[in-house]
């Protein structure tokens, strides 16, 4: 995910990500809009084609910020710092759809919007913790020190993704298990179903990956206008 | 200077981990089953608490006019009844998993918030019973 030294715009793998995306887009629409309702749900089991996604971009994007904290931490090489934010930053707008689109389907189904059980208690926190890296990153001056105090955030930060995943097995929870277990590799759901959610998955992480190469160079250009 | 970076990022990471697993992980109950509560009922005397159970198939009493709901909360080995004013959510029914959240007065749980819980199996509903097979079916009863 890195850029050459003097990125101008973005390169042919960005395009390949953001235009396959945005083109397969609609076909993870018609899938969703097309998929059998649930039994006992109804249509509205049709929100998880863009909660699961969410969640999983969510925790893929602050994995990846972990993985290049700590490649910063090493190596101090600012590209990676750059990655980081990048992911940081689609990982919070991916993790607010989630919170989002769970609120909208909690209403109907469990009866209300919010409830401060495991798994949303420890999503909260995790989404808090990285509306404070945002806030730290512009407290602080100093590139070089800012992009370390940011990479301690990204790595500590993560420790609870796992534990936001876990929290539905580890704790009494209103939140159900998952339904695609990645624990037990069992999955709980009809074949329609699983075809529509894992599509809109891959669909939604090309965007992903076209949103943190192309973030990534925006924030390369503005390093170096900061230098000019 | 990088050793110690390092070393102190694993002290927090230890205490962090050592909060959650360790200390946490005792308190941290989102509700009680009506079988810990009545072993320890003293404790929880007055104080709102959430319970968690099925809802005991046969013994739903709903007043629709009064929006009244009564029913007993079981986890197969203590059962309690449960008052709750209100309607209660679209998915509730017999059997169902609830969490309901108040307080008990003279030996009823007095419920002020009804929540649902569902299972993580979504399964597609057999021939005929669509939701729109199902509103159509109840149109043409009416």
């Amino acid at each position: 995910m890195l850029k050459a030294a003097h990125p101008e715009r973005p390169d042919a793998l960005t395009w390949a990500f953001l235009g396959l995306g945005v083109l397969l887009l609609p076909v993870g629409l018609y899938l969703a809009l097309s998929a059998p309702p649930d039994v006992n749900q109804g249509y509205l089991a049709r929100i998880m084609y863009l909660h699961v996604p969410g969640a999983w971009l969510g925790y893929l994007a602050f994995f990846v910020t972990f993985l290049y904290s700590l490649l910063y931490l090493f190596r101090q090489d600012p590209r990676y710092d750059r990655v980081a934010l990048a992911s940081a930053e689609i990982g919070l707008v991916f993790m607010g759809l989630a919170l989002v689109t769970g609120m909208l389907w909690a209403r109907p189904t469990w009866g209300v919007y919010w409830t401060w059980e495991p798994r949303l208690t420890t999503t909260a926190i995790l989404f808090a913790v990285y509306v404070g890296y945002f806030l730290l990153r512009g407290a602080i001056e100093d590139p070089e020190l800012r992009a370390k105090a940011a990479a301690a955030v990204g790595v500590l930060g993560f420790i609870n993704v796992p534990i936001s995943y876990m929290s539905v097995k580890w704790w009494r929870s209103l939140h159900q298990t998952q339904s695609i277990d990645l624990t037990t590799g069992k999955i709980h759901m009809d074949p329609a179903m699983l075809q529509a959610l894992l599509f809109n998955l891959f669909v939604f992480t090309l965007l992903y990956l076209g949103f943190v190469r192309l973030r990534a160079l925006v924030a390369a250009l503005e390093a170096q206008k900061e230098e000019a | 200077m990088r050793i110690k970076y390092l070393l102190g990022l694993l002290v927090i990471l230890g205490a962090l981990g050592y909060l959650i697993f360790g200390g946490l992980g005792q308190n941290l109950v989102y509700f009680l089953t009506p079988s810990e509560y009545l072993q320890d009922q003293p404790r929880y005397q007055n104080r709102p608490v959430r319970l968690g159970g099925l809802v005991k198939p046969g013994t739903v009493r709903y007043d629709k006019d009064r929006l009244e709901l009564r029913f007993i909360l079981t986890d197969g080995v203590a059962e309690v009844p449960v008052f709750h004013k209100g309607t209660p959510p679209g998915m509730f029914k017999e059997g169902q998993g609830v969490v309901v959240e108040g307080r008990f007065q003279e030996g009823v749980f007095q419920g002020t918030n009804l929540l649902v819980k569902h299972s993580e199996s979504y399964q597609a509903p057999k021939e005929g019973w669509t939701p729109e097979e199902v509103r159509k079916l109840i149109e043409e009863a009416k």
